[in-house]
């Protein structure tokens, strides 16, 4: 397409490529993971494992916020919904991961569930200021990036004694999720890790420190654009095949060591740890997930409805678990692109464009056709 | 009241105006006949008596529902009108005769009305077809979105030519007319109330013109369509499925205005599923492509024509597409309503 300076990017493009097929080992292989569902997004959508070479192997991470929602947290909502009779407020995402019962969202509505799609927190605040009659929740979830527009919601329903206002809070943790990762016994033997572009903003570069110090893992911040991910896989590969195990920065012109303060602030003004919280895939992780702080109880929907959480096992037949933790490729779940297409996902992977399946039959699946294999690029 | 005039500038669509009695002759003569006259209008009898037509008519259908009802570049008139000539000259005929059957809300202002009708009327003139036909009905209020328009189109198939999108084979060349986007990006901005810098129009425009050049060349002509809701990535696939065969295009080769890929970039939409109702997609012999796009590029509706890629085999039906950056992914088909991203 004519973008302004498509030609420029492709020609860097190429010759980044070039110098990583320069330098990466023949017969090497470097198992790099990018977390964050955005890059999984990017990698797909601009065909980026065409102009790798074949030592480079991109795993695909947990960070896509729909993906790693268990199906107990969103039976919770469902519930919420059906019974307790509350208009739900929810990121389009959201609505069509498949829960218990063949129910999701999405058909949830059309059983009378008040339903409504927002497009950020705050709206979900005008709709209880504008509805006081009716008890709103907001079904938070979402990484670091999307946590400080919650809490900042959240302070100002507590200054303005907004009281039909609640939040059923599954904010959850990057560095967390990546810990998991890396000591999960069958866990990818990963070598590397593009960290994630708008995450970092938030938290800075500094948490990635101790993988790089205790694990032996390099990792590189990179931004969304494919020039950023190629110049962070050439980074890796540079500190790889040097013995290196730093956190280098690749997007500065976003993310700085420290961080977004003023955010972090937010967050730790109105959340705290929880123990411990159920992840898709990875199972219940120690301390990689957020609840509201005692002084905010009030706003959280599960103290105010008195909700209990259910684990709930995975559909039968599905991998999402194993591809979550970068064990699986999508093309390896026995029913990816059968059973289970984007038109009816029956695993969170399927969901929204950033899940590693949606991405793979969305953008990549030609690749897996023997003919077009042959092919090549 | 029958001998009041319509009062155009304050008058509003009223249950009688639908009701088959006096004020329906009166909105019928003073509003619609007077902007649409022709001779088979005039007759005024149930339906219009048309010569025979020379050679194998050609009859294609429509309904339009647009939010909002006027936008850059146009309006649900003129778009009633180009979206039913499109699609009559993509069967590689000429455009005749239109039938327009009109649903009207109570309380519809009929200075809007005066406005659609009169651009229809515009647009048919600009296409050179005639308005012969027409109907129409009043809804109560609330049960309409101001005006819903179905026009039906009649035209006569050029001696000789067949187009089908069941005639795509591999090596076949595919050819767009123009930049996309640029219909649907100007509706979501007008309705979503997004400002950009660089305002976004609607490309909405009758194509028989050019396809009368493109008919002209000599080239050999295997499909035309006309990539409007779903976009090129919906009409290619269309295609490919109807012929089984596979496509691989060119990013980089698909026109794109700047201030479109700006917004579509924004807002985190891809150009190649939103609407065009101005733009065609040709499929034709591959020796063929260079002197068909020349014959576009001299019409002023395919200045910006360019070949996008070629029919390849594959029985997957792929549409392929080589990216920007070089490497290769599926365009799909639009999978379910896009929702916005959240990480
Ligand atoms: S194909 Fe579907 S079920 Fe299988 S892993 Fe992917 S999302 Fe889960």
């Amino acid at each position: 397409m004519k973008y302004i300076d498509e030609f420029r990017d492709g020609e860097l493009a190429r010759h980044l490529a070039a110098t990583i097929a320069g330098e990466a080992r023949a017969g090497g292989e470097y198992r790099l993971m990018e977390f964050c569902g955005g890059h999984t997004h990017a990698i797909s959508r601009y065909g980026l494992a065409d102009l790798l070479p074949p030592a480079i192997n991109m795993i695909h991470g947990p960070g896509c916020p729909v993906c790693v929602l268990p199906i107990g947290r969103i039976d919770q909502a469902i519930r919420l919904a059906l019974e307790q009779r509350v208009t739900l407020c929810s990121y389009g995402d959201c609505l069509r991961v498949p829960a218990s019962d063949g129910l999701s969202l999405l058909k949830a509505r059309a059983q009378g569930a008040d339903l409504r799609m927002v497009y950020s927190v705050s709206d979900a605040l005008e709709l209880a200021r504008n509805n006081p009659q009716r008890q709103v929740v907001f079904l938070a979830i979402g990484f670091e990036t999307t946590t400080p527009p919650t809490a900042v919601a959240i302070r100002q329903a507590d200054a303005l004694g907004v009281n039909n206002f609640s939040v059923l809070c599954n904010h959850v943790l990057t560095p967390a999720a990546m810990r998991a990762i890396l000591a999960h016994p069958t866990g990818a033997r990963l070598h590397g890790f593009v960290g994630p572009a708008h995450v970092s903003t938030v938290i800075g570069s500094r948490p990635y420190e101790t993988f790089a110090s205790d694990y032996g893992k390099p990792v590189v911040i990179a931004g969304f654009e494919p020039l950023d991910l190629l110049q962070a896989i050439l980074m890796l590969l540079r500190q790889i095949n040097g013995g290196r195990a730093e956190v280098e920065n690749e997007f500065t012109r976003a993310v700085t060591r420290d961080g977004n303060r003023k955010a972090q602030a937010a967050m730790d003004e109105v959340f705290e740890l929880r123990d411990s919280f159920e992840w898709r895939g990875l199972g219940s992780i120690p301390h990689s997930a957020l609840k509201l702080r005692p002084r905010y109880a009030g706003f959280d929907a599960e103290t105010r409805f008195g909700l209990d959480y259910r684990a709930v096992a995975d559909s039968k037949g599905c991998e999402c678990g194993a591809i979550l933790r970068g064990e699986k490729r999508p093309q390896q779940c026995r029913i990816f692109g059968t059973a289970c297409t984007p038109e009816h996902p029956v695993g969170s992977c399927m969901v929204s464009a950033e899940g590693a399946c949606a991405a793979h039959y969305l953008y990549g699946r030609f690749r897996d056709t023997p003919a077009m294999a042959a092919e090549g690029a | 009241m029958a001998g009041l005039k319509l009062d155009l500038r304050h008058g509003r669509v009223e249950m009688s105006h639908g009701s088959g009695g006096r004020a329906m002759a009166q909105l019928i003569d003073e509003l619609f006949a007077k902007r649409l006259a022709n001779d088979y209008l005039a007759q005024g009898d149930d339906g219009a008596l048309l010569p025979a037509v020379p050679g194998r008519l050609v009859v294609s259908t429509d309904s339009h529902v647009v939010s909002p009802l006027f936008f850059p570049g146009g309006d649900i008139g003129s778009l009633a009108v180009h979206g039913t000539v499109n699609d009559v000259a993509m069967m590689g005929a000429r455009p005749l005769y239109l039938a327009a059957a009109f649903i009207l809300e109570e309380g519809f202002p009929l200075a809007d009305l005066e406005r659609i009708v009169e651009s229809m009327a515009a647009a048919a003139r600009r296409a050179g077809v005639q308005i012969v036909a027409g109907d129409t009905k009043v809804v109560e209020k609330g049960k309409g979105d101001g005006v819903f328009i179905t026009t039906t189109g009649f035209g006569v198939a050029r001696d000789g030519v067949t187009l089908s999108g069941r005639n795509a084979r591999p090596g076949d060349a595919i050819l767009l007319s123009g930049s996309i986007g640029e219909h649907g990006m100007a509706i979501l901005a007008q309705r979503e109330g997004f400002a950009f810098d660089a305002p976004l129009v609607s490309d909405s425009a009758a194509l028989n013109g050019l396809v009368e050049v493109m008919l002209d060349s000599g080239a050999e002509l295997r499909a035309l369509r006309d990539p409007t809701r779903g976009g090129l990535a919906t009409t290619l696939n269309e295609l490919a499925r109807q012929s089984a065969v596979g496509m691989l295009l060119d990013e980089t080769a698909i026109p794109i205005q700047p201030a479109v890929a700006a917004a579509c970039e924004f807002l985190g939409l891809d150009p190649c599923y939103m609407a065009n109702e101005g733009k065609l997609v040709a499929l034709c012999a591959a020796p063929d492509a260079k002197r068909l796009l020349a014959a576009m590029r001299g019409h002023p509706l395919g200045q910006n024509a360019a070949i996008i890629g070629q029919v390849i085999e594959d029985s997957h039906t792929f549409v392929q597409m080589r990216t920007r950056l070089g490497g290769r992914r599926i365009l799909d088909w639009l999978n379910g309503e896009p929702l916005p991203r959240i990480c």
